[in-house]
């Protein structure tokens, strides 16, 4: 009998999404993502393309060809730095970081982030901070951000934490702003709106136009 | 001309030195910085990540309050030090003119909270404003304590000329660079002034970021540079308040004081270190400064 040789790794047709490459497209920009190259030149600028799973070339190369669900739970998106080298080199004009922030969207609308990873928690906290209140508090941000991934991790940063308290640069008083209704009316209008358009929505869209 | 300006959150927490700096040296121009009343978050990469277009909002909600503020005036010149903020604010003034459908949205939603933006603000940075607006010899003529012989690091960091600004060159930039010489210091060539310093991974993703803040580190040692001059408050925070942890995962002991370019300007123009935020540091710069004083030590 055949050993078993663990989860297939290949992909066949149906396995993959083929709305995925249009999705990512809809943001402002994103149709120069179908005029991608191959070359490469994003993958050698960006600085952390070594730590990666996959490059950002192969991200590419991967939206366009449909793998949904790779691209979406994988840690490349959660370590793009946004640091736009990808960006400004890119000899097809096609703004890679913008892209990644399109799929961390999806991630965290389709809930498929790496558990427990910070990054996409610390986005989360941020958020919910800023729309309530209209600034950041960077004490409360981490304070948070360590409750919710690893509570341990307070105590090791607890001595830089303190020398920063003692020279003044941080502070437990919350920042806000003053009219928070204001903000408050303005975010919601946009409750309803997203610039990645999702998968139901592409579908009904061309339906439509059929 | 009048400028106004926008902090963001972190020149009112870890980079308060940035701040202090920034107004003290502007006031010694007389160049006065107003701030934008009930300015809010700028909607940075983490606001980004999860509504693009509330991000945009964000942004557009600054510039409506900026117009207001600016009055009958034609621009509203709004300066930037963060440079997380100012490419936030300057992605979000190019894509609202860019795209009429995302600034129908835009307007539709600032329209609920009774503001209107007009497209009459210019978003700046203060290295925009004191190389291109100042008269070339106002910094030159306020050197009290010159650099000299001061080897200076130049770090512009990843978001401060990528992708949108158009006041200095994206691979190789040079604004920072003239102000250290006009203070008399002498700029290392150090070619990772734009490399990325590991952002917030700093912090969240250890084993990526620390290397990528050790990389520059090491580089600016091995160049014998005295000083690192920095234009953003991460970037700041990061090559500075790590540097203990980063010698001992590295074994490689670093030691070098990462400040603002706005301290090195005040500094230079003999205003006091309590004016700069200078005594809010991890790595003090007094060795590096009396360096530049011929070696005799000033401070305490």
């Amino acid at each position: 009998m055949n050993k078993w040789q663990g989860w297939r790794k290949i992909r066949y047709e149906s396995d993959l999404d083929p709305h995925f490459v249009d999705e990512i497209a809809s943001i402002p920009g994103g149709e120069t993502l179908y005029s991608c190259i191959q070359c490469g030149t994003c993958s050698g600028m960006c600085p952390i393309s070594p730590y990666m799973d996959y490059t950002p070339r192969q991200i590419i190369a991967m939206i366009r060809a449909g793998f949904r669900g790779e691209v979406l739970s994988s840690y490349t998106t959660w370590l793009c730095a946004s640091c736009y080298s990808c960006t400004v080199e890119c000899p097809k004009d096609i703004k890679l970081t913008d892209i990644m922030y399109a799929t961390k969207r999806l991630a965290i609308r389709g809930k498929v982030y790496p558990k427990r990873f910070p990054t996409p928690v610390l986005a989360g906290e941020f958020f919910k901070a800023v729309e309530k209140y209209g600034r950041s508090t960077e004490s409360w941000l981490l304070v948070n951000l360590f409750m919710k991934t690893n509570p341990f991790k307070v105590f090791r940063q607890m001595g830089l934490g303190l020398r920063l308290f003692s020279q003044g640069r941080l502070s437990l008083k919350r920042e806000s702003i003053k009219r928070r209704g204001e903000l408050k009316s303005i975010l919601k209008v946009l409750e309803k709106e997203h610039m990645v358009k999702s998968k139901d929505e592409l579908v009904s869209a061309g339906k439509e136009v059929a | 001309m009048s400028y106004i300006y926008y902090p963001g959150c972190s020149l009112k927490s870890t980079g308060r030195a940035y701040e202090e700096s920034l107004l003290t040296v502007f006031d010694a121009l007389d160049v006065p910085l107003k701030e934008l009343e009930d300015w809010n978050c700028c909607g940075a990469t983490a606001y980004m990540s999860i509504s693009e277009l509330k991000a945009f909002a964000l942004s557009a909600r600054n510039f409506a309050l900026a117009e207001r503020q600016n009055g009958e005036e034609d621009y509203a010149e709004m300066v930037v030090p963060c440079a997380a903020c100012y490419l936030g604010l300057n992605k979000a003034h190019r894509y609202l003119a860019e795209h009429p459908e995302l600034r129908e949205t835009i307007d539709r939603a600032l329209e609920a909270g009774g503001l209107k933006y007009n497209d009459r603000v210019h978003v700046r940075h203060p290295l925009d404003v004191l190389i291109n607006d100042l008269a070339p010899d106002k910094i030159k003529a306020l050197v009290k304590r010159p650099l000299e012989g001061l080897k200076v690091a130049c770090y512009y960091g990843c978001q401060l000329v990528r992708p949108y600004a158009d006041f200095d060159d994206q691979h190789d930039p040079q604004t920072m660079d003239k102000i250290v010489k006009m203070l008399g210091g002498e700029v290392v060539d150090w070619p990772l002034k734009t490399r990325c310093c590991g952002g917030s991974l700093t912090g969240i993703v250890q084993d990526v970021g620390l290397r990528l803040s050790y990389i520059l580190l090491a580089e600016a040692r091995k160049r014998g540079c005295d000083l690192i001059v920095t234009a953003c408050p991460l970037c700041q925070f990061n090559l500075e308040c790590y540097q203990s942890r980063i010698s001992g995962i590295y074994g490689h002991k670093i030691n070098i004081p990462v400040i603002y370019f706005t301290q090195l300007m005040g500094h230079a123009f003999g205003l006091s270190d309590e004016k700069l935020g200078l005594k809010r540091v991890f790595v003090s710069p007094s060795r590096a400064f009396s360096k530049a004083e011929g070696g005799q030590h000033v401070h305490g």
